[in-house]
């Protein structure tokens, strides 16, 4: 697979607003797609690659419920245009683990009971997902003590904090934060 | 959302070029531009993609000071080496702003010039002077709970969202602009924002195609730096009330000081009554509330926000009084 091929490079002329050819690497296989310029990343995910993990629930930036991860950072999939992610590595729900081989956060939401509808569950797992590499970046957070220590310890109060982008209807939060919590314990 | 073309640039002078178009516009992280497009309520015909062009570095000068490119992500400044250690203000002001995923797309030069969340600006069937000039101001005698209460019009009373232009302005940053002259500029930032006044749509001195390139910080300042954030729930939520603060002491005696509020205000408020209300004083619980009066003293309640000035007033004095305990204690 050459993903280099992928245009990145400056594109000097407009395209669109008709569509044009985008190319996309999703859970590391490339996707040639011809949509037009205001496709959102979670449309292109949802509506053409049928990646139906990321959900639409506020389309807005809110709700977290469309979280997927760009070159390993999380992101809201609705408040960016697939054509601005033109050779960067996407990965979603599906991407994280298999049927057969489940993330550990996948396992552990399930062991946990971390959801109730499953709506907001795809975000959720993404989300956490990018949180904890942030946390093993040394990121702080809003409920660090102190933003220039580099001892962080990931307390609920910071995990709850680094996870408040993801709203969850069934507010199934304690168990979401059990699922985090045990993985946190068992580095996977 | 309307039709648009998209290009991406292949540097900043022709990005520049790109966007001076009439019906063009800058795009970044997108999470306040494509929010806005998706209710029509921005419309560009043309967008210029710069997210790509090298302007996301933070390094530091020969001066003491920092020069933060434009297209840095907002989580990338939080959590800077450099940034945590000497301008802890303004990691502490990013972390308290929206949610990881938006921090994670978010540029700097986005994140200031971000619209209003003012709910008569979001409601397109509303009258609002940002959104459709000469319509009027719903919010006036709205439910105006989150307004401003300084510094606004009878024209609008809409807030700025930022809190890391709140923290920016107490550390007396400046903006780089790259315009269709070929000489950067530099503007202050505590100019950067015009008063609404009758032309609330017009929001800063920047001029069509002007591109913010960087954030150039000071030298940092020794002594005590917080950021205070008053919300409606605990986390992911804009500023009822927030304070910026860069303040030392020595000897019980306030040698500097530097003040700004956000969530109160159409722009990031730096307050040079408050700072001198402080500067060569004592740090006591009257000389900060003294200074909690000046700093609000032109304020003007619409109603529903009312409370703000109190809040506000409390927020400083409290903020004040935990950074020079911590102050005396370091």
């Amino acid at each position: 697979m050459a993903l280099e091929q992928i245009p990145t490079e400056p594109t000097h002329e407009d395209r669109g607003p008709g569509a044009f050819s985008v190319e996309l690497v999703v859970n590391g296989t490339r996707h040639a797609l011809e949509i037009e310029p205001r496709v959102t990343l979670l449309d292109a995910l949802r509506e053409r690659l049928r990646l139906t993990g990321a959900k639409k629930g506020c389309d807005h930036g809110q709700c977290g419920a469309c979280t997927v991860l760009v070159n390993g950072r999380r992101v809201n999939s609705c408040l960016t245009l697939a054509v601005m992610h033109e050779g960067d590595e996407i990965i979603t729900i599906e991407g994280l683990g298999t049927r057969e081989g489940l993330h550990p956060l996948q396992a552990a939401f399930l062991a946990h009971d971390g959801f109730q509808c499953g709506y907001c569950t795809p975000g959720q797992i993404c989300s956490a997902v990018g949180m904890l590499a942030e946390v093993e970046l040394g990121w702080p957070s809003h409920a660090s003590v102190d933003v220039a220590t580099r001892e962080l310890e990931l307390t609920d109060a910071e995990i709850r904090e680094r996870m408040s982008g993801n709203i969850c209807r069934c507010a199934a939060y304690p168990m979401i934060l059990s699922a985090i919590r045990a993985v946190t314990g068992d580095p996977a | 959302m309307r039709p648009y073309t998209y290009q991406r640039p292949a540097d900043a002078r022709a990005a520049v070029a790109a966007a001076s178009g009439t019906g063009a516009t800058f795009i970044s992280g997108g999470t306040n531009l494509l929010d806005l497009m998706k209710l029509e309520i921005e419309r560009p015909t043309a967008l210029v993609d710069i997210s790509r062009l090298p302007l996301g570095d933070i390094e530091q000068l020969p001066d003491g000071g920092l020069r933060i490119g434009a297209q840095a992500k907002n989580s990338d400044v939080a959590a800077h080496p450099f940034v945590r250690t000497h301008y802890g203000v303004l990691s502490q002001a990013l972390l308290a702003g929206a949610s990881g995923q938006l921090r994670n797309k978010a540029s700097v030069g986005g994140n200031l010039l971000q619209r209003t969340r003012c709910p008569y600006f979001y409601d397109t069937a509303a009258d609002c002077n940002k959104r459709n000039p000469g319509s009027g101001c719903a919010a006036l005698n709205g439910f105006n709970r989150v307004h401003a209460v300084l510094g606004s019009s009878d024209a609008c009373i809409a807030t700025h969202p930022s809190d890391m232009a709140v923290a920016m302005a107490a550390l007396d940053a400046d903006i780089e602009v790259m315009g269709a002259d070929p000489a950067a500029r530099r503007i202050p930032i505590r100019e950067l924002y015009r008063d609404p006044a009758d032309s609330p749509d017009i929001e800063t001195v920047l001029r069509p195609g002007d591109m913010i390139t960087a954030v150039v910080l000071p030298a940092p300042s020794p002594g005590q730096q917080v950021y205070r954030k008053v919300r409606d729930r605990a986390s992911y939520e804009f500023a009822l009330v927030s304070v910026a603060l860069v303040i030392e002491t020595q000897g019980g005696t306030i040698t500097s000081a530097r003040v700004a509020l956000g969530g109160v205000a159409p722009k990031p408020w730096w307050s040079a009554e408050a700072e001198a209300a402080l500067i060569g004083q004592p740090a006591t619980t009257a000389q900060f509330r003294a200074a909690a009066d000046a700093a609000l003293a032109g304020a003007i309640g619409r109603g529903h926000n009312d409370f703000k000035i109190e809040l506000a007033k409390r927020t400083l004095v409290r903020t004040l009084s935990d950074a020079t305990q911590q102050g005396e204690r370091a």
